[in-house]
């Protein structure tokens, strides 16, 4: 796996294609640094010139905004921004929606202004251009249902992406009764990830596990790290364990080719 | 002694409008309370906006039973509303149906408007059914009690009486009826006076005459107290409404000033301020009352038609939390009539030792929240109710430090080590070699 860092790409005088945004789930959390791998292995696949921050990325801020704390937001956007744009970077793609999100919408404001993409456009994107062959391999014929994050989707409207590619590994695409624009949050959005729910009488995750559970699916696609824990921990809780398996578009894609 | 008909309406129509407009007056100053925020760019989309999802209803047929009824009561309201033109001119000068020099077509329009109103009737009806026989849950959450339970019924009410007094107004009109064009649907009714003497028949049409425009203006006048604003606020709200991703919240200027200053080496940090550097200090961040919020929020307010989409998609809500996107819009409205009130009573605004936060919407319901944008999207006339929820949780972290234990040792990690979790920054790259 080769993943230059943009210190390294800077001693060489090069400027990346793109610089990936790992992001602090696809960095620390288990689960999610599979997805991080996944992405690099069809990056490194197709050719594309990338690098990372490396110990030089800090978290977007994210969940402190939607937290309500605005001041700590700001101090992480602005630390950022000045290492981006030191580095001159132009295009940056993440694998997570919530930084995705917040590096388009609310960076430019406070000076960091980048091209900013998901993991899923930069793919269907290589995939126009025919840097990128996608096979359905082990997963040809499955049953597959995509969990729109709100972030992506709702959030952006980036809709297709995610679903051109699931079609192109040759399985069977079923929605959900609460697809696209009325898709429901897996209940990670929001800082929710770092704190219990409210009261209640159920689990949002469960609530929308269920509705996948409804298409009968062999596997769940997600295009975010938080929503792909809320739906694993979903599938557990309902038992559907060896049933359905919760995998990111990135590993859908690199493990039909054996990446 | 002729004219006490015509000075009886005049009289009518003058206090009916004049009332309207004062509460007007009020609504538009109530509204003005809220913060300054700039929606004046971007006109062409603005205004497509207002085209497509006010006048056009565009959203309304996400849900198609719903929104195929609501377009028909909505084209008749404003098709039939073209028939008071002819009614105040009659009204004013002592006329009698004024408009029919115009013949053939006065004969369609009227014959249009029979139409729409059997229709309206049908489908307010059907309202009425999905209301109290089938009892969508949408109707009945727990913020739907008492008045504004009530609230619904009676327009639903209004509705069918003025458009039955329209019919039985066309009914009993004996000349009329002797043409007998333009009403397919009143011959059916006036069979029903056929055995009434002329004059009886003539006091049922000038009765039904009377009460029409009678209702029409007191259902004017009650838009101002009712959720039903919504058929004049629809406009302006979509046209204010955000227009950038959903996905982006507003940078808080006052913070970026603040966090430049912290950043900047280059500053002394015991200067003196600078002249009227106080001026442009923020009493507060975030909000914890309605007049922190901006006035396009305050607006939302207003609008709000208590449909409960926005509840009804809302994740937190279906899954049983205290947190109701319709509540939130409900509540803020409730304090900002509050705060309207005290200003009337008092000519200016006199602490009443309450607020929007806690004292109407709980720290509970805004940490339900997951800002997934299900309710702003749902919502058929674009209101915003994530904005005020993520405005009133930064008025708690920022002004209080009230978030959870939890929320706060994940800000502390990210201010510590850049990251929601205990890592160390040093180890973002590890994964490489796992």
């Amino acid at each position: 796996m080769n993943v230059p860092t943009m210190a390294e790409m800077m001693a060489q005088g090069k400027q990346p294609e793109v610089l990936f945004w790992v992001g602090c789930a696809g960095s620390f959390d288990d689960r999610a640094k599979k997805i991080t791998k996944a992405f690099v292995k069809i990056l490194n696949k197709a050719n594309v010139e990338f690098a990372v921050l490396g110990t030089e990325e800090s978290c977007s801020g994210d969940p402190a905004k939607r937290a309500g704390n605005e001041f700590l937001f700001q101090m992480q956007a602005m630390t950022n921004i000045e290492v981006l744009n030191a580095y001159e970077i132009k295009k940056i793609v993440t694998a997570c929606p919530h930084c995705f999100n917040t590096l388009k919408n609310e960076y430019p404001q406070l000076g960091g202004v980048y091209e900013v993409v998901h993991h899923t456009e930069l793919l269907k994107s290589l995939l126009d251009d025919g840097r990128l062959t996608i096979e359905g391999g082990q997963f040809k014929e499955k049953k597959i249902t995509f969990h729109d994050p709100c972030y992506l989707g709702r959030a952006n409207d980036v809709y297709e992406a995610p679903r051109e590619l699931i079609r192109k590994l040759d399985v069977e695409l079923v929605e959900m009764k609460r697809c696209k624009t009325n898709g429901l949050c897996c209940g990670a959005g929001g800082a929710q990830m770092f704190k219990e729910p409210e009261k209640g009488a159920k689990d949002i995750n469960i609530e929308r596990t269920e509705d996948a559970i409804e298409v009968k699916p062999d596997i769940i696609a997600t295009g975010c790290p938080f929503c792909n824990t809320m739906m694993t921990d979903g599938v557990k809780v309902t038992n559907k364990e060896t049933e359905i398996e919760v995998l990111d578009i990135a590993e859908l894609i690199a493990n039909a080719q054996d990446l | 002694m002729n004219y006490i008909d015509n000075i009886a309406f005049v009289i009518l129509l003058i206090i009916g409008v004049g009332f309207f407009v004062k509460n007007i007056k009020k609504l538009v100053r109530n509204i003005q309370l809220g913060k300054e925020v700039d929606r004046s760019d971007n006109s062409s989309a603005r205004w497509k906006n207002m085209a497509m999802i006010a006048l056009g209803q565009s959203k309304m047929v996400k849900r198609p039973i719903a929104g195929i009824l609501h377009i028909i009561v909505y084209v008749g309201f404003i098709i039939i509303n073209i028939e008071v033109i002819e009614i105040i001119i009659d009204g004013i000068f002592g006329t009698h149906r004024i408009l029919s020099f115009l013949g053939g077509f006065y004969s369609f329009l009227i014959a249009s408007f029979e139409i729409l109103a059997i229709l309206v009737l049908v489908s307010v009806t059907v309202f009425w059914i999905r209301r109290m026989v089938l009892k969508i849950p949408r109707f009945w959450n727990k913020e739907m009690k008492g008045f504004p339970k009530n609230d619904a019924l009676y327009i639903l009410y209004f509705e069918m009486v003025l458009m039955s007094l329209f019919l039985i107004m066309n009914a009993a009109d004996n000349h009329f009826q002797e043409l007998n064009v333009g009403n397919p649907i009143s011959q059916y009714i006036a069979p029903l006076f056929h055995n009434l003497s002329f004059t009886t028949i003539n006091i049922v049409e000038r009765t039904a005459w009377w009460l029409h425009i009678a209702g029409i203006l007191v259902f004017l006048n009650y838009l101002y107290y009712s959720k039903h604003l919504h058929i004049l606020l629809a406009f302006p709200n979509t046209y204010y409404a955000n227009l950038n991703p959903k996905g982006k919240l507003t940078n808080l200027e006052s913070v970026t000033k603040e966090v430049k200053m912290m950043m900047d080496p280059t500053i002394d940090p015991f200067a003196a301020a600078p002249e009227g550097a106080e001026a442009s200090i923020p009493e507060k961040f975030g909000a914890s009352d309605v007049t922190d919020l901006n006035w396009v929020q305050l607006m939302n307010a207003y609008t709000c038609t208590e449909c409960g989409r926005c509840t009804s998609s809302c994740p937190a809500n279906i899954t049983g939390k205290e947190l109701s996107p319709r509540a939130i819009m409900m509540k803020t409205r409730d304090r900002l009539e509050e705060v309207g009130e005290n200003i009337n009573k008092n000519g200016k605004f006199i602490e009443d030792g309450k607020q929007l936060l806690s004292d109407y919407i709980t720290p509970e319901e805004i940490w339900a929240c997951t800002s997934c944008n299900a309710c702003v999207e749902e919502c058929p006339v674009n209101i915003d109710p994530l904005s005020i929820i993520i405005d009133l949780r930064r008025y708690l972290v920022m002004e209080q430090s009230a978030a959870s234990q939890e929320l706060n040792s994940m800000m502390t990690n990210i201010e510590n080590n850049g990251a929601p979790w205990q890592y160390n920054q040093m180890d973002r790259l590890n994964w490489k070699d796992e």
